[in-house]
């Protein structure tokens, strides 16, 4: 199957489908691979590399495009200026497509791509199952954007990110506020905190505050009791009264820190505005707001899409092409999700692909299928899955926990029973036994029962207080205490028979081998646990 | 000396006792515990000296100090990595003094007993002995298996239990013969029979039982030589031996009950011995997976790049002597900031609480080594768990596997940090003849050969 990688031509895109790695790759596994000449220029892969991986290099985009029975893209396809065509009219007839698509928003592109039998798989339907990551293509790509950010923030930002004390006098760290703390959100905090910043961290979901704090950034909490988590892993719209107090800690922050990077994103709805006019008025001259959400509309009133300016001496980047900012990197990343992707689709290895339309994630990316629109797909039936981990966890605790309720009723239930077995049965036993010994021990036995019997307790009391760790040491003083027993041998020595003072004398010597022998060592490891 | 004199200094021996054990609840107060209990030890010995020996003064110093400088030179001697067979050693003396002791009583005719007490007499006799001499070849077994003169693996007699119980029988009813015996050499004859039942009886019951449960053994030990010696004691009518062998007695029975709980398994069941050999392990799953493993070098890095570090030991850090090497490596991530916690499994080792003695010795701060039930929630923020040459107790097929031998059983949780690197020799399995899944976790890296070596390489190279 021949894979065909044409150039992008959305204007200010370096990016590019594949990496001379990914190339080698996938003619291992039995494709074949066409670049369009050019192609990789924008992310410093030339056409001799691609060429050295085994690729072939076609002139001109149509007969890239002509070449194709699988073509690989990031930008979703547009109508070419240059060739006046469309670039969905330079498919042959029934070829296959994987590129960022956004179907909500390119109905169109979905009529176009079905008129041409072809069959096409967004990258950006991908579902989030955990199994598909490697594929996910959006993270990558947020992951690349959140780092370029705090880069873009420290180009516009006239001070260092960390604090310095030089001979020139000293230089406070920066302050940073990261308001989403998804795949960018954390790149962002990542990146500036490598920089020495100072950062601080604002999420509508509260379980994320780990993830925020484990980077060493602080988490801002809100004095406000709503659970932001919605479907898939995403941020959902919140409660009014929420966003209220939401806004007051925005303002309070505003003032006081110099770089803000916004990354809220609602699945389906324009970017919320939280930073507004006076927000952006009350921060220092020559702070930066990096709005990575200027693509749907902005975090911040301000914004200008796609562009930088400056408003009350602040100065607001509002790029929508931050991954293609950083070109090599994101076309390396890119190309991997899509190489999973089509070895996904590939299990034989054997340089064919196959839409299996019954796996999920497949099913998913699938927007267009032999002509046939295949988007919006059914939901995907497994709920435990599709929450990420911290639901499927709850879940199994409910389980466990009515588990564990049926096992306290069944013990409530035969809990008499066993209660007789364990505590009257034993006593009512030794008490009958007490009784018997009562009736034919003579008093001089009694009296040292009753010693034996008070010692167990004691010893019971004390043993238990000994701390583990000196475990040993208690077994090593016990046995020189037991030793005591060689009273029963000074008693006996002075015996006129001989067997008996033999016998003493035995008892006598090996007693002595253990009192000294348990003392000096107990001594000697006590010793060691002076500390 | 009077009486009232004899039982005030016992009296006073006797608190001492109790003193000594009870300064064992902290660091700090455990070697004035230990000076008590010398000197309790001291003021019975003289005390019963000057009341009771009117012969052989001469001779007997001459034992005593004898056995006293074996003792000591002993005791200065030992490997702190060979402490469970000193024990065990010990307790054998224990058992044998209890024997000879009995003898020597019951052919005493010093005192005579007529009655009851003549009855209850004689079966103080025979059960001081009985439990004297279980205990003396029990303990000969354990420091046999303890230092690998004798194979670690449960002897497995076919009918154990019946002979086990043959041998209970015979005792008994050798009892009923011997409290009616009015012909004195018929009595001993008697005697010398149920006192080679015992022994054979004492070597059988500790070689059926499994290395893995020696801590077990040896509390157990430990408490019967206690027991010998409150029986002697209610043979001499003398309340000292009484209180110090209920106290030792019932020291040990704890101590076998801590061991048992951290083993999730009866007393009963580790005493019927065979441990790891009945059904379960042949069912058990094979484990499947591929090893991973790590050089020094790399492990290393690992260390050094880690904030939370946590040190399983085992029994295996014992064997290879690894208890320096990993302190100076402890030291080092100390000094970098790492911070570094050691979590001991109550039966990790050879006998109750031998790791915190060779960590002590290697002098590991006691501050940073806690328990297993302290530190087993923490796993999941540890990035780095060493584990030292423990099996059986960071086995997670105890919660995983129900019908696992060891299933139930609390262990570390080390599989729930980021990376568990295993130090081993080489794959084989536990005491318990259990596989071990850790070992092919995803985020398991074994590093094979001696630990020792192991760890002194890691040392140098961190």
């Amino acid at each position: 199957m021949m894979i065909a990688i044409p150039a992008e031509i959305h204007r200010g895109e370096k990016r590019v489908a594949t990496s001379p790695e990914v190339v080698r790759k996938l003619i291992a596994a039995g494709f074949e691979v066409t670049l369009e000449s050019g192609a990789g220029t924008g992310a410093n892969f030339s056409d001799d590399i691609f060429r050295g991986m085994g690729a072939a290099i076609a002139t001109d985009a149509e007969s890239a495009w002509a070449a194709g029975d699988l073509i690989l893209k990031v930008r979703p396809p547009e109508f070419n200026d240059e060739l006046g065509r469309h670039e969905i009219d330079l498919m042959s007839t029934g070829a296959r497509l994987i590129s960022f698509i956004w179907p909500a928003q390119h109905e169109d592109l979905l009529s176009q791509l079905a008129a041409k039998q072809a069959t096409a798989l967004a990258m950006d339907s991908i579902p989030r199952l955990s199994r598909a990551q490697k594929l996910d293509a959006l993270s990558s790509m947020a992951n690349i954007a959140g780092y370029r950010a705090v880069i873009e923030a420290a180009h516009h930002f006239g001070r260092f990110f960390s604090g310095q004390i030089t001979a020139a006098g000293k230089v406070d760290p920066a302050k940073v506020m990261v308001i989403g703390a998804g795949v960018a959100g954390l790149a962002a905090i990542g990146a500036a905190k490598s920089l020495g910043a100072i950062v601080r961290a604002f999420d509508t979901r509260p379980e994320v505050k780990d993830q925020i704090e484990s980077m060493d950034a602080e988490f801002l909490e809100l004095e406000f009791e709503e659970e932001g988590s919605g479907e898939g892993g995403y941020a959902k719209v919140m409660s009014k009264e929420f966003i209220e107090a939401e806004m007051a800690l925005f303002a309070e922050q505003a003032r006081e820190v110099d770089v803000i990077i916004t990354t809220a994103l609602i699945p389906g709805k324009p970017a919320p505005k939280l930073i507004t006019n006076a927000m952006v008025l009350s921060m220092r001259d020559g702070s930066v707001i990096v709005d990575l959400a200027a693509e749907q509309g902005g975090n911040c009133e301000e914004t200008v899409p796609g562009k930088v300016v400056t408003r009350y001496g602040v100065h607001i980047v509002g790029y929508t092409d931050l991954p293609s900012r950083l070109a090599s990197q994101s076309s390396q990343l890119y190309a991997t999700n899509i190489y999973n992707l089509i070895m996904d689709m590939c299990p034989e290895k054997d340089g064919n692909i196959m839409v299996d339309m019954d796996d999920d994630v497949i099913r998913g990316a699938t927007v267009v299928n032999q002509g046939e629109i295949t988007w919006p797909p059914p939901a995907i039936e497994v709920s435990a899955e599709r929450k990420p981990s911290f639901g499927g966890q709850a879940i199994k605790h409910e389980g466990k926990g009515s588990s564990d309720k049926t096992h306290d009723a069944a013990i409530g239930a035969s809990g008499i029973s066993r209660f007789a077995k364990s505590v009257w049965l034993p006593m009512i036993l030794g008490g009958l036994a007490l009784f018997g010994l009562g009736q034919v021990a003579p008093p001089s036995f009694m009296a040292h029962f009753t010693v034996f019997v008070l010692s167990c307790f004691i010893g019971y009391m004390v043993i238990w207080n000994v701390s583990a760790t000196l475990h040993t040491p208690l077994m090593s003083v016990t046995n020189a205490i037991s030793s005591i027993i060689i009273l029963g041998a000074l008693t006996q020595i002075s015996s006129t028979s001989n067997l008996i003072y033999i016998l003493a004398g035995i008892a006598a010597f090996i007693t002595c081998i253990n009192i000294v022998g348990g003392f000096s060592v107990t001594q000697r490891m006590l010793q060691m646990f002076k500390g | 000396m009077s009486p009232s004199l004899i039982t005030v200094a016992y009296l006073a021996s006797a608190v001492l006792f109790i003193l000594a054990l009870g300064g064992l609840s902290t660091n700090d107060t455990a070697r004035r515990g230990n000076l008590f209990g010398m000197i309790g030890m001291a003021i019975a010995v003289l005390v019963t000296i000057i009341a009771f020996v009117s012969r052989n003064l001469e001779i007997l110093i001459v034992i005593m100090l004898a056995g006293g400088a074996i003792g000591f030179i002993l005791s200065r001697r030992v490997q702190m990595t060979q402490m469970p067979e000193l024990v065990a050693i010990l307790h054998s003396l224990v058992g044998l003094a209890a024997v000879l002791i009995g003898f020597a009583t019951f052919m005493d005719s010093s005192i005579e007993y007529i009655g009851v007490e003549k009855t209850i007499h004689e079966i103080e006799i025979y059960i001081g002995i009985c439990i004297g001499a279980l205990t003396f070849t029990g303990s000969v077994v354990a420091y046999g298996k303890l230092s690998g003169m004798i194979g670690g693996a449960p002897l497995m007699l076919p009918a154990r239990h019946w002979l086990n119980l043959v041998l209970f029988i015979a005792v008994v009813v050798i009892a009923v013969r011997f409290v009616g015996e009015p012909d004195h050499n018929q009595a001993t004859m008697l005697l010398l029979a149920m006192t080679v039942i015992a022994l054979l009886f004492g070597i059988h019951m500790v070689a059926a039982i499994g290395g893995a449960d020696m801590p077990v053994v040896i509390s157990m030990l430990n408490s019967y030589s206690g027991w010998a010696a409150a029986a002697t004691g209610f043979m001499l009518s003398n309340d000292l031996l009484i209180v110090t062998g209920a106290l030792v007695g019932s020291s040990g029975a704890i101590l076998s009950y801590i061991m048992c709980r951290a083993m999730n398994r009866h007393f009963i069941s580790v005493i019927a011995g065979g441990f790891g050999t009945s059904g379960g392990s042949s069912a058990g799953p094979s484990i499947e997976g591929e090893v991973q493993t790590i050089d020094t070098a790399a492990m290393a890095d690992l260390l050094n790049a880690a904030k939370q570090v946590m040190v399983v030991p085992g029994y295996g850090m014992a064997t290879a002597q690894a208890q320096h090497a990993i302190a100076d490596i402890t030291k080092t991530l100390i000094s970098k900031g790492i911070s570094v916690r050691y979590g001991i499994h109550p039966v990790a080792g050879r006998m109750p609480g031998h790791m915190n003695v060779l960590l002590a010795e290697a002098k590991v701060p006691y501050d940073i080594v806690f328990e297993m039930d302290e530190i087993n929630d923490d796993f999941p923020d540890v990035d780095v768990s060493i584990v030292v040459g423990a099996n059986d107790t960071v086995n997670p097929l105890a919660q995983e596997d129900v019908d696992s031998p060891i299933a139930g059983m609390p262990v570390l949780e080390v599989w729930k940090g980021h990376t568990t690197v295993v130090l081993k020799r080489g794959m084989a399995a536990g005491y318990a003849g259990v596989d071990n899944p850790l070992f092919v976790k995803e985020n398991t890296r074994m590093l094979f050969g001696d630990a020792r070596e192991s760890l002194e390489a890691l040392a140098q190279a961190i």
